[in-house]
């Protein structure tokens, strides 16, 4: 701790309140808009709240073109935990793999997954589009999962992870007991290897919640999409429409409901994304 | 099995394969397999009659002469001589700030500024469009109200610069915490030998824990330029609102991604996201060594 801990308190508290404004009024206001009308989203003043109108944009939310804004919370979903827990555990079995045993071309193997982080998106998308079309994997989730399992960062980190946290000679120990690789993998190092398969989950699950340019690529067909492909249809539409079909409402609205799940899981799983000092 | 005859390292090797076989497997299959076709596609030209045509690297050439893509790459360029450093000097800023212990409510400040990250881009780009909009957006409003004329936050001089607002929105945070992240693992003995020394505050964030933050902030850069030069959703979802301004070429990637599924033109793309990446790994690998570059110091 400093010598004078309280000096300067109020006015670096002050401009950081300034800096959190900016933060977090674009949410407010995404909130404030959901609760209004379409008329009353163009007459009133932006920051604050007209006629309350949120359940029935929810209502309306839920129910345009057939209820298909259920399918795109159902596939985001889908897409997001099948490759959050896909790539976590292809990720503890080849980091351990890479951290616990030497064999002939580990080095290079390893380096061509940590360089792949380079090659842009579009680079991989044309033809991973190609090669799924021939195959009849276009349009069905396969498409947006089978990518989304490979974690290159997430290799690099269990590497790391297993390197520091699986002791060698408790391996050695379990050998010498008769115990086979998997059956020591599954029940002795796995379970040390757990906050590390922790972090891969939830990195991939909200890269893959996010993602945009690989279901735009993949998914042709509306009731495949995942949330944020829907979204910007949606608003396409409202945008080119115009007039009465011009359903900005439920476009923001949507939007309100498609980032809660994961503001709200942000702040409780507080504790798996940072820890204070000394904790 | 035969694994009792042979020998214990033999074991160790074919295990070690095993373990990393699921993983390797898939990424030959969606990562390895798909960059070589792309480069092979890359080489050749479709005909209406005939098929495949062999036509070496007549579209790398092509591509250095392309004014819509070198057009493109010197306005990602631009973005990421301004956004970065702007966007990292923020995050820098607030982590020392929070991590000096002289600001109240610090927990809150650290989750408000973090939270923008779980918004996808292309929501946060639906909702800030709706904000820059003169339509129903609050700073329209607010002009209005004002007596002044609503800013155009969507033409050509200002969109790009409207972009970056967006991308700075929704990853300060996150930076913010990898540099939090980081200086938590600094020893406490370091800032109790600062004190010793009679540093305060501003002196210890400047000449201690600075320098300290130097690998996390590489990180950090390197990774927003790889991002910033490959810029598509923002530009993509921009385009509803800005159709003339944003064209088919506004960022690289979206050049790429119109040549491709638009015009079908996939030979070409092919070629031109080889030449992007190339951009991005000498940019990557410039950021890398400048950094590498000891500092000056008494």
């Amino acid at each position: 701790m400093s010598a004078h801990p309280a000096r300067g308190r109020v006015p670096l508290t002050l401009l950081m309140l300034v800096v959190l404004a900016y933060f977090a009024l674009p949410l407010l206001w995404l909130l404030i808009a959901s609760t209004k009308s379409l008329a009353e989203l163009f007459s009133t003043f932006g920051l604050w709240f007209g006629e309350f109108r949120l359940l029935d944009n929810v209502e309306e939310t839920f129910s345009t073109d057939d209820g298909v804004y259920w399918l795109w919370l159902r596939n985001t979903l889908l897409y997001s935990l099948v490759s959050a827990v896909g790539a976590a555990l292809l990720a503890a079995l080849a980091g351990y793999g890479f951290a616990q045993y030497e064999f002939r071309g580990k080095r290079v193997l390893f380096w061509c997954v940590l360089g792949s982080v380079m090659v842009p998106a579009t680079a991989l998308a044309i033809p991973t589009y190609l090669m799924f079309s021939r195959l009849g994997l276009t349009n069905t989730p396969l498409a947006v999962i089978l990518p989304s399992l490979v974690s290159p960062f997430g290799i690099y980190l269990m590497r790391i992870y297993a390197e520091a946290t699986v002791p060698p000679e408790l391996i050695e120990a379990a050998r010498l007991d008769g115990a086979g690789e998997w059956r020591i993998f599954r029940t002795i190092a796995f379970r040390l290897l757990v906050p590390g398969f922790v972090t891969i989950l939830l990195f991939t699950f909200v890269a893959t919640w996010n993602n945009y340019f690989l279901p735009l690529v993949m998914l042709s067909e509306p009731h495949w999409y995942p949330l944020t492909l829907g979204l910007a249809h949606w608003n396409a539409m409202a945008t080119a429409g115009g007039g009465a079909t011009a359903a900005f409402n439920i476009v923001i609205c949507g939007a309100l409901i498609s980032i809660l799940p994961l503001i709200v899981a942000f702040v409780l799983l507080q504790r798996h994304w940072y820890r204070p000092r000394g904790a | 099995m035969g694994d009792t005859t042979r020998s214990p390292r033999d074991r160790h090797a074919r295990a070690g394969l095993a373990f990393t076989l699921p993983f390797m497997a898939l990424f030959a299959a969606v990562f390895v397999a798909p960059l070589l076709y792309a480069l092979y596609l890359s080489l050749f030209r479709e005909r209406l009659v005939g098929g495949r045509e062999f036509v070496g690297l007549e579209h790398y050439v092509e591509g250095l002469q392309d004014e819509a893509f070198l057009g493109g790459v010197g306005r990602v360029a631009l973005f990421v001589a301004v956004q970065v450093p702007v966007m990292l000097g923020l995050a820098l800023v607030l982590a020392l700030v929070l991590d000096s212990g002289r600001v109240r409510f610090a927990r809150l400040f650290r989750v408000g500024i973090f939270v923008p990250y779980a918004v996808p881009t292309v929501i946060a780009a639906l909702m800030w469009g709706f904000l820059y909009g003169r339509d129903f957006g609050p700073i329209a409003d607010v002009a209005n109200r004002l007596g002044v004329p609503a800013p155009n936050l969507l033409g050509a001089d200002t969109l790009l610069w409207s972009i970056a607002n967006v991308t700075t929105w929704t990853f300060t945070g996150f930076n913010m915490i990898v540099l939090l992240t980081a200086l938590r693992g600094i020893a406490p003995e370091v800032y109790e030998a600062a004190a010793l020394d009679g540093a305060g505050a501003v002196r210890t964030a400047l000449h201690v824990k600075l320098p300290l933050l130097r690998p996390a902030l590489l990180l950090c850069t390197v990774f927003s330029v790889i991002g910033a030069f490959q810029l598509f959703a923002e530009p993509r979802i921009f385009f509803t609102m800005a159709p003339q301004v944003i064209g088919k070429d506004f960022t690289p990637n979206l050049y790429v991604f119109n040549l491709a599924f638009s015009d079908h033109r996939l030979n070409y793309a092919a070629a031109l996201s080889f030449l992007l990446g190339a951009v991005v790994f000498v940019v990557s690998f410039v950021v890398m060594h400048l950094s590498r570059r000891p500092a000056t110091r008494g």
